[in-house]
């Protein structure tokens, strides 16, 4: 299954997308099936300044935790609350319904991150 | 996934797993389902219903010849004097000092012994049988990849297959196996399992599994509405904790006793054997350490390692834990130190830098209705 071609990704396996003027962030296909049933999700507070490459929260399924990195600096201007409440939304719809947060950013340029056939052609999404 | 997958060993379900869309996992070296459709759905479908397990990873030894039994009786802690045909025995394997090698489970039959052990530990166990053979006349074979062996689990099973093989299963005991014929080949039926549910664990030779393959694959791609769903290792791993079961590498190792691991009801006090004078040496001292379970507050679960707190201090480690989807909340299994053990006591969990209250609370999490 081909990733969504209308946003970037990073080589930790997050997406990131343009939203008005702000980026809407969360997490891979690939990511989502790594972690297997996603089962809880700490997401940063709104207003908390994030940087490029940090982690701004933790993801825990069954088997593991790991943490989410923000592809960019900014400040959080909102987190899916939906998400909080009924983490399994990350496996069901990791592109839409599943985002995690909306970053406000000063940045412009995207074009150090890869495109959707630049992701799938480096992790093989089969 | 396929690059991982080309030099691991496969069992003979494994083209079955990937057309049913498995995450395929490096499991012990095997190239083994991690989960198909979900963890959380396949673990609720084995509570509710009946789930398919492929547990051919895991290794499968013969003894036979003059002296098997004698040669079990040393290497095992379990006693298998009052052992009957057709009855299996749950039992440990240590080193001399009480350290678990692994824990296996011993079948009688007619003419010879048949040994389960864990997959990471097959060819250690091998090894150890090797050096510890002298002065026994015993055959032992390795039988991992001539046959398979998979566990039907969940109140539907017996039912379901008593129909389908036209078999009497329900009168087969508890931890007792049967061998039964299906067209020219033999196979044999184990009432156990590794859920907590009711169940049988079958192991067959390859040819019949490679027919029993074709059978499931036409039972068709999408599982979904039947009684019979697959279910793989993550679940079996929920599964088995809610049951409050050990796993090796986790509950048990070459530097735990068994007696720690509250397996002292599988340690013979009226035999000898390998670790026989250590063993009872921890069980006249008793344990410096036992195994709990603990009750987490919140829905956040630590991962094995995470240090046990009491009064603020690190005093032992959690080894195995899950969101439970039965009790829905988050369980655990911990080595703390006896004086902590007891039911009911205050201790907390070092959740990534934050301590969360955990409460011991009694093995198992999760019984299955009577």
């Amino acid at each position: 299954m081909a990733s969504p071609a209308d946003r970037f990704y990073t080589d930790t396996h997050e997406w990131l997308k343009l939203d008005g003027d702000a980026l809407l962030c969360g997490i891979t296909r690939f990511a989502v099936e790594e972690l297997t049933d996603v089962t809880y999700v700490d997401l940063p507070a709104i207003g908390k300044v994030v940087a490029a490459g940090k982690a701004y929260g933790e993801i825990e399924s069954v088997k593991a935790t790991s943490e989410l990195y923000s592809p960019v600096d900014g400040t959080v201007a909102a987190i899916n609350d939906k998400v909080k409440a009924d983490p399994s939304l990350v496996n069901q719809d990791p592109y839409e319904a599943g985002w995690l947060v909306r970053i406000k950013t000063d940045r412009k340029d995207f074009s150090s991150f890869m495109t959707a056939a630049q992701y799938d052609a480096k992790h093989a999404a089969a | 996934m396929t690059d991982t997958a080309a030099s691991l060993l496969k069992t003979p379900f494994y083209d079955f797993h990937v057309k049913q869309g498995a995450r395929i996992v490096d499991f012990a070296g095997w190239a083994m389902p991690l989960m198909y459709r979900g963890i959380i759905a396949e673990h609720q479908h084995t509570r509710q219903a009946a789930s398919i397990f492929d547990v051919s990873h895991m290794g499968r030894v013969k003894f036979s010849g003059k002296d098997a039994m004698r040669f079990l009786q040393h290497i095992i802690t379990r006693n298998l004097q009052k052992a009957v045909v057709g009855q299996s025995l749950y039992s440990l394997v240590c080193n001399p000092a009480g350290g678990v090698l692994d824990d296996i489970i011993v079948s009688r039959f007619d003419d010879h012994w048949l040994m389960v052990c864990n997959a990471s530990n097959r060819t250690k166990l091998l090894a150890w049988f090797e050096q510890h053979r002298t002065g026994f006349d015993v055959i032992i074979e390795d039988q991992t990849f001539e046959t398979a062996m998979i566990a039907l689990q969940g109140p539907q099973v017996i039912a379901k297959l008593e129909q389908a093989l036209g078999e009497p299963l329900s009168q087969i005991k508890r931890y007792h196996c049967k061998q039964l014929r299906y067209l020219f080949f033999n196979f044999t039926v184990f009432r156990s399992g590794y859920t907590g549910e009711d169940g049988v664990e079958i192991i067959c030779g390859n040819k019949l599994a490679q027919m029993a393959m074709g059978f499931l694959a036409k039972s068709g791609k999408d599982p979904r509405g039947q009684t019979l769903q697959p279910a793989g290792l993550g679940a079996r791993d929920t599964l088995r904790i809610e049951a409050g079961m050990p796993l090796y590498g986790h509950e048990l190792s070459e530097s735990i006793n068994p007696i720690a691991a509250g397996l002292g009801w599988a340690v013979a006090d009226d035999k000898d054997f390998i670790s026989a004078a250590a063993l009872a040496e921890v069980r006249r001292s008793g344990p410096a350490e036992k195994l709990v379970g603990l009750h987490i507050e919140g829905p956040r679960t630590p991962r094995a390692d995470a240090a046990v707190l009491a009064a603020g201090q690190p005093v032992g480690r959690i080894t195995s834990s899950c969101p439970s989807p039965t009790l829905n909340r988050t369980i655990a299994m911990a080595f703390v130190p006896a004086a902590h053990a007891a039911v009911g006591a205050a201790l907390a969990v070092d959740l990534r830098g934050a301590p969360v209250a955990a409460t011991v609370t009694p093995l198992p999490f999760y019984k299955r209705p009577a």
